[in-house]
């Protein structure tokens, strides 16, 4: 089955980022296609290339980075939405003046139309959030 | 795309106390582009989304309610709003917005996108659904 | 369609279990997940609707891992609950014809 997966919430204050993970994992392991996870409203800092969790913790960019390597998965962040929260990537930063680009590696910033297209080409669309 | 889907956002949270319901309406406004059939969902504390009269000067918040009188123009024309959660609420139809949409098949007649339903079909409407947002 | 509803919110914190559970159809399943697995215990003031909807027809799950978590083993879990871990979660979305994830 081909999912799609939206990510409501940013890492660490929600568990929607690791349920999220943990599902595409699983589904992953089991021969599923994963189509896009798609980061929306806070979830779009779950692609911050800066934070420094406790190395007692995991990671939870890193993680979704490591697994978008291995599996070429296509993890985007809604451009809209980072804009407000000040995730760029070199584009961004450089069309509004921004000194640097903060997105985490495998990450890329498009627009909404990512998520209904998700909508439209998986067999099933599954939200994570608050 | 030749793939027609519906489309079928669930809004269950009032506006200005989180950003949900601003962010949710702008996936539904870039939705209209890609041609598939939407719904809009207002239950639980959604219906506060479509109340008249907001006025946000106070809260120094961007008032967005104008954007749902909008909709109609994005071919956005089946808006469905829980009876059940009106009454809770204290609420009834005529505190909401009347969305419209311009009939083209019908000399571009004005006609309401509102409708008002019970459980059994909200429960109808969810089940029917290809794709449902929540947020 | 049947659909896969998930709740992931305790029913002592929001309502969405409540919402769910008045507009569920009966060929529809629940997995409560996160902080949702609250309304999966036995002798809950949500446990009386739980088991109200289960002789309607609809079928529940938990995830096994939320569970684990917050310390709450599978037999204090209402009985008919099956208990079901990511693998299962992704197989109830095959299974199921679409999917209503109530935040």
């Amino acid at each position: 089955m081909k999912f799609a997966i939206q990510i409501n919430e940013g890492p660490f204050t929600h568990q929607a980022a690791d349920t999220a993970y943990q599902f595409t994992k699983a589904a992953l392991e089991n021969g599923h296609e994963i189509f896009r996870v798609f980061f929306y409203h806070d979830g779009v800092n779950n692609g911050t290339m800066y934070g420094v969790p406790p190395q007692d913790d995991r990671n939870v960019q890193a993680l979704w980075s490591d697994l978008a390597e291995k599996h070429d998965l296509d993890l985007v962040v809604c451009v809209a939405a980072a804009q407000r929260r000040g995730i760029m990537d070199e584009d961004e930063a450089k069309r509004h003046g921004k000194g640097a680009s903060n997105i985490a590696p495998k990450f890329r910033i498009s627009g909404l139309g990512q998520l209904i297209e998700a909508g439209i080409q998986a067999e099933r669309l599954m939200v994570f959030g608050d | 795309m030749s793939v027609t889907k519906k489309f079928t956002y669930i809004n269950r949270k009032a506006p200005y106390g989180s950003v949900y319901a601003l962010e949710s309406l702008e996936v539904v406004l870039i939705g209209a582009a890609f041609e598939q059939e939407v719904q809009l969902v207002f239950v639980d504390d959604g219906v506060y989304q479509l109340t008249k009269g907001q006025s946000t000067d106070g809260i120094g918040m961007k008032n967005f309610s104008k954007t749902y009188a909008a909709l109609g123009d994005y071919d956005v024309n089946q808006i469905y709003v829980c009876e059940q959660s009106l009454a809770d609420r204290g609420l009834t139809l005529d505190d909401l917005q009347a969305l419209t949409y311009e009939d083209e098949d019908d000399d571009w007649a004005e006609k309401s996108s509102m409708n008002l339903v019970n459980r059994e079909q909200l429960a109808d409407l969810i089940s029917d659904a290809d794709v449902l947002l929540n947020f | 369609m049947s659909t896969l509803h998930t709740v992931n919110k305790s029913p002592f914190e929001r309502n969405s279990l409540d919402t769910c559970l008045l507009l569920i159809k009966n060929d529809s399943t629940v997995l409560l997940i996160e902080d949702g697995v609250a309304g999966a215990l036995q002798n809950t003031t949500a446990s009386q609707s739980i088991s109200d909807a289960m002789g309607e027809g609809v079928k529940f799950a938990v995830l096994g891992e939320d569970l684990n978590a917050r310390g709450l083993s599978a037999d204090r879990v209402i009985d008919g609950i099956s208990v079901v871990d990511y693998a299962g979660f992704v197989q109830l979305a095959v299974d199921h014809d679409n999917v209503q994830n109530w935040l």
